[in-house]
């Protein structure tokens, strides 16, 4: 009951922001909301099913926005030619590097020895490696910059760039959880959080891979775009028959397009989180957060299965980031904030209900309409106050810019009154 | 000669910044580590916790520059400093008596505090920039440097400068002052003593009659007081912006957890081993092999090890190795 009159209150909302502002804004709403939904279920994963905590949904977010640049984009032919190859050949000989290292590290006895052999591996590997790859990143990079200057991508519908985008950031998310999970909790934490910073760095600075801060604009979409459907006469008329103009309809055609889209994938996704939640494995893992030491007592590999459910987890926020990419047909590294990609999803989780997916995505809706809506009603909420000041006095041009910032204020007071006034959020778990 | 030319180089370029800039984090670090000790739990707030106490230091700094008063060569700063500090302890406390007492009464796990401090975070960033914006501020003014490169060039006949800025010799001096008062304060005073006890075994300090609500306040007195500190100086040196603290965040914890969670030893040997990585491996060394290597092993390249982008992947490097084969810290600090 509570579930359907809350989702019923967010559809309210937003059918509000309708009438009241516009039906563009309100499906813009729509449209981000269902991929916050989707990032909220991916933490809701990791954070309500087996308490890890993950402050690194940036970094999975922005690797799935890499996916959409690599597979969407069309191959930039001169660069390939010019050193693609040899990029390649640097990537997989650092790896093999590394690798023979670890190599080296298990299987050679603890001693002087090994501590040297290491070392000089590391040294003469290293030099090579950059050796191989600063040139041929120069040579990538001296290709039409103004235009291109990167290998480009794989030239495939987009839509394949999802899965993959869920692919790398699983990669990555096993790398980490390798390292950090069976230590404290604490320290997934500051794993998670340096990971993102890390994989932000790369975007802004391998310009041979994303363009760095030129950004990578114009992907391709898989909705039509609206001149295309302008120009169309069939849906002029179909428009006109709305009673709407052929500029605004288009534009609302092509949000809706996404909105179907990204239902879709939201339905899917919720299909299987609710299908594992309910699972034997479901079980299992709600039993490992309740109590680490009894499920493993119970033979139980507590470590494992918490890389499983990181993986997943980090999995599906790979895939709402090369959705959100998608959807705003441009990779801008520069646009990546730990406050708003990382931290404002956990405040979706807690606010909709940790453990519950419903409130995940009920979260994931209403806490992205409070994040659009906060800033207007802000700006309101300092006219008011400034409204007995004189015309032109600093503290009230202050007052006003200042209201831009009133979000980050009010998403820490929304976060802080849940956890002591309803700490298991608007919809509890069962 | 060449020998000469190069160390200068080096001192000037790698030493003289690392060290100011591991003492900063030395504080930081000391802040989350005393958190970590007596209320056990990560302070994801500390970083915010910096920002706000250097924008209070700010506005008190611009309030005695409006009144005319100022300190010649040395920073007004230093004169706001108590001033900032003592807001950045009412903020502080006000939060603890507001937010975090709550969840200690009721004794949840540590990792919802910790997320707990991730709203609190979230509350000072935005206060921070609700008051003072989000742009850069220079608040640093007097005498810029304390020895310039040319002084040093004529005064040594050297090639190379040797510069010592004012923000850079306070910062170091700063730091030994309050690293000296704070162990002093640990191992000597009764109050000290009983938060080591506390933070050592919370039920046995119980026992003996400590008054857990008061070692907790004077802990949060402390961590504002370091926080508000190593916030100033970093401001001082760099310049002050609040998001730049916020990714401090980084680095202030790799160096806590190096160290070893919950010492305060390890925190200070922590910064000064995460700094010293980050300038080492991000600078270009040329300028210094040109003068050690002779001519014909000269580098044509700008021999940098990492592009200076990637000095928060240092960070992580490095707290990675001391996770994967020491996860105590260098120094047994408490965690695993």
């Amino acid at each position: 009951m509570r579930t359907i009159g809350l989702f019923l209150l967010v559809g309210v909302l937003i059918l509000l922001t309708g009438m009241f502002q516009s039906w563009n804004v309100a499906l813009g709403i729509v449209n981000m909301g269902l991929i916050s939904a989707i990032l909220a279920l991916g933490v809701n994963m990791q954070w309500g099913y087996a308490g890890l905590f993950n402050v690194g949904v940036m970094g999975f977010v922005a690797l799935g926005g890499l996916a959409a640049v690599l597979v969407g984009m069309p191959p930039v032919e001169g660069a390939w030619a010019a050193g693609g190859g040899r990029i390649i050949l640097a990537l997989a000989f650092g790896a093999a590097v590394l690798a023979g290292a670890i190599y080296l590290y298990k299987r050679m006895t603890p001693g002087a020895v090994r501590t040297l052999s290491l070392l000089a591996l590391l040294v003469v590997g290293f030099v090579v490696y950059r050796r191989l790859f600063d040139g041929a990143v120069e040579a990538v990079e001296a290709v039409d910059p103004a235009l291109t200057g990167y290998l480009g991508g794989l030239g495939l519908p987009i839509l394949f760039a999802w899965p993959v985008g869920a692919l790398l950031a699983a990669g990555a998310a096993w790398v980490i959880g390798k390292t950090a999970l069976g230590l404290r909790s604490d320290y997934l934490a500051i794993a998670t959080l340096g990971i993102a910073e890390i994989v932000i760095a790369v975007l802004k600075n391998e310009d041979w891979l994303s363009r760095g801060v030129k950004n990578v604009i114009g992907l391709p979409r898989p909705v039509p775009y609206e001149v295309d459907l302008q120009q169309d006469p069939g849906f002029v008329e179909q428009a006109a028959s709305f009673g709407l103009d052929p500029v605004v309809a288009s534009s609302m055609a092509v949000k809706l397009g996404y909105t179907a889209l990204f239902l879709a994938v939201l339905v899917v996704v919720m299909w299987m989180a609710q299908a594992a939640l309910a699972s034997p494995w479901g079980r299992m893992m709600r039993a490992i957060r309740d109590n680490e030491t009894a499920a493993e007592a119970m033979g139980k590999d507590v470590t494992r299965r918490h890389l499983q459910i990181f993986i997943l987890g980090s999995a599906v926020c790979g895939l709402a980031g090369a959705m959100m990419t998608t959807l705003d047909g441009q990779l801008t590294p520069s646009s990546y904030q730990p406050l708003r990609f990382t931290f404002l999803v956990w405040v979706m989780v807690i606010v909709g209900g940790s453990g519950n997916n419903f409130g995940a995505v009920l979260g994931g809706m209403l806490i992205w309409f409070l994040w659009v809506q906060v800033e207007p009603l802000g700006l309101m909420l300092m006219q008011l106050l400034s409204s007995g000041l004189p015309e032109g006095s600093a503290l009230k041009a202050h007052l006003l810019e200042s209201a831009a910032h009133m979000r980050l204020f009010t998403m820490g007071l929304v976060l802080l009154i849940v956890l002591r006034f309803a700490p298991r959020g608007l919809i509890p778990e069962r | 000669m060449d020998f000469l030319n190069g160390l200068v180089t080096l001192l000037n370029f790698v030493v003289i910044p690392a060290t100011a800039y591991g003492a900063q984090l030395a504080i930081g670090a000391l802040g989350v580590t005393l958190v970590y000790g007596i209320l056990r739990f990560s302070n994801f707030a500390h970083g915010d916790t910096m920002a706000f106490g250097t924008m209070a230091v700010i506005l008190v700094t611009w309030g005695l520059q409006a009144l005319g008063v100022d300190l010649g060569p040395v920073p007004t700063a230093l004169l706001a400093l108590p001033f900032g500090i003592l807001i950045t302890v009412g903020l502080v406390l006000v939060t603890d008596r507001w937010v975090y007492r709550f969840y200690r009464v009721k004794k949840v796990p540590p990792v919802l505090l910790v997320i707990v401090s991730m709203g609190v975070m979230f509350v000072y960033n935005g206060l921070t920039r609700l008051i003072i914006g989000p742009d850069d501020q220079r608040f640093d003014d007097g005498a810029r440097f304390l020895i310039s490169a040319r002084d040093f060039k004529t005064w040594s006949g050297l090639d190379e400068g040797l510069a010592l800025r004012t923000s850079q010799a306070i910062t170091i001096v700063t730091a030994v002052a309050v690293v000296a008062a704070l162990f002093w304060f640990l191992n000597r005073t009764r109050t000290g003593k009983s938060m080591r006890a506390f933070s050592d075994n919370e039920d046995l300090a119980l026992l003996s009659g400590i008054s857990p609500e008061r070692v907790v306040a004077i802990t949060w007195v402390i961590v504002a007081a370091l926080a508000c500190v190593a916030g100033t100086l970093y401001g001082l040196d760099k310049s002050f912006k609040p998001f730049t603290y916020f990714q401090l965040l980084l680095p202030i914890f790799a160096a806590a957890i190096v160290g070893g969670l919950g010492s305060p030893l390890g925190a200070i040997a922590g910064g000064f081993v995460i700094a010293y990585s980050e300038v080492i491996l991000t600078y270009a060394w040329k300028k210094v092999l040109v003068y050690w290597l002779p001519e014909s092993l000269e580098p044509e390249g700008l021999v940098q090890l990492l592009s200076t982008d990637y000095k928060f992947a240092v960070s992580f490097a490095i707290l990675v190795i001391v996770l994967l084969f020491r996860p105590t810290g260098l120094f047994r600090g408490k965690a695993l």
